[in-house]
């Protein structure tokens, strides 16, 4: 049976922003499907995002949502669960917004490990600003600002969550659309800073610019290059030269900021 | 017995010609018609459901029942 999605959608919105091809309206339906798997309230469920194309998400879905300065998702996001800690906070936002701009937020909200989940879609470039290079830029491709090819090796924003200390840290694409919300709803159960990157594809400012001739081809490259982390155990190195593992990546069970803030607040009373 | 077809319903508001659907779909049971997505061989559907989950822009449901 097809999917009730407007049940999730603000009224009048639709068709959305995004160009015809970008995957973010794939990861937007697994977001979806994954809050409506998990039963969550609308009135409980926080959508919080910074500036770019993957920001303007949470104008499209009919839940608490919050859009705020460039980057600064992971902070306004704190503040909403530290005043609600009861609430599902969720963060969304671009691989520039939340690696470069917000990047300083993100490895703390990491390092804190409170309870929230963020989605990154990583589509390798600054696509809302005119095509910038961002810090998941592959080395030698090219963005409006790098015409001969990017000098810089790019960011692993999974190793980046992990090394900072996520506890569950996931990656899809926007091509194994079914992977999405089981990934999400992990990432939500999870008690800790929870963080799932979509590798995505931009077609209007990465693609043409990277010889890449269609939405196709780009979708194709995502495929080729996903191998699930249970497939990788078997394969050698050679093998997984210049493919991305896809799955849970990484998950630890550790106490988390919300929890141990309650505990400070409970001491601050008794000593009163 | 006779084969049970779904209905597919492409929003033609929504679509904005990306090809996905029409690339993706194993039995080949879409194709484009000038701009928008259409359907070409409904005999061939498998109700994978894959074009729905795949549509960026939420123009396609794949009603089975």
């Amino acid at each position: 049976m097809a999917f009730n999605y407007e049940k999730w959608l603000r009224p009048g919105k639709l068709p959305h922003i995004w160009c015809p091809g970008c995957g973010h309206g794939i990861v937007m339906k697994g977001l979806i499907r994954a809050f409506e798997t998990l039963q969550l309230k609308k009135e409980d469920t926080a959508l919080v995002s910074g500036i770019g194309c993957a920001s303007r998400l949470p104008g499209y879905i009919d839940c608490c949502t919050l859009h705020t300065a460039h980057g600064r998702a992971a902070a306004f996001a704190t503040g909403v669960k530290m005043a609600k800690p009861e609430m599902n906070v969720i963060l969304v936002g671009g691989d520039g917004d939340g690696t470069a701009i917000g990047g300083n937020h993100f490895i703390h909200a990491c390092r804190r490990n409170i309870d929230m989940t963020y989605i990154i879609l990583n589509n390798y470039i600054y696509g809302m600003t005119g095509g910038q290079f961002s810090p998941c830029t592959p080395t030698g491709h090219k963005a409006s600002t790098t015409p001969y090819g990017n000098p810089d090796p790019g960011f692993d924003i999974a190793k980046l969550a992990i090394g900072a200390g996520a506890t569950f840290v996931a990656r899809g694409t926007a091509f194994h659309a079914n992977q999405i919300d089981k990934l999400i709803v992990e990432a939500i159960q999870h008690k800790g800073f929870s963080v799932v990157e979509i590798l995505d594809d931009c077609p209007t400012t990465y693609g043409r610019r990277n010889k890449y001739k269609s939405v196709i081809e780009m979708m194709n490259r995502l495929k080729e290059v996903a191998v699930p982390v249970k497939a990788a155990e078997k394969m050698t190195a050679e093998q997984l030269q210049g493919k991305v593992l896809t799955g849970v990546l990484y998950k630890e069970e550790k106490a988390h900021y919300t929890d141990e803030y309650a505990k400070v607040i409970e001491r601050a009373q008794a000593a009163k | 017995m006779e084969k049970k077809l779904p209905k597919i319903e492409i929003i033609e508001k929504y679509c904005k010609g990306c090809h996905i659907c029409v690339e993706f779909c194993p039995t080949k049971v879409l194709e484009m018609q000038g701009f928008v997505a259409a359907v070409k061989n409904l005999e061939a559907c498998i109700k994978c459901m894959q074009c729905e989950l795949r549509c960026p822009d939420f123009a396609i449901k794949v009603i089975t029942e």
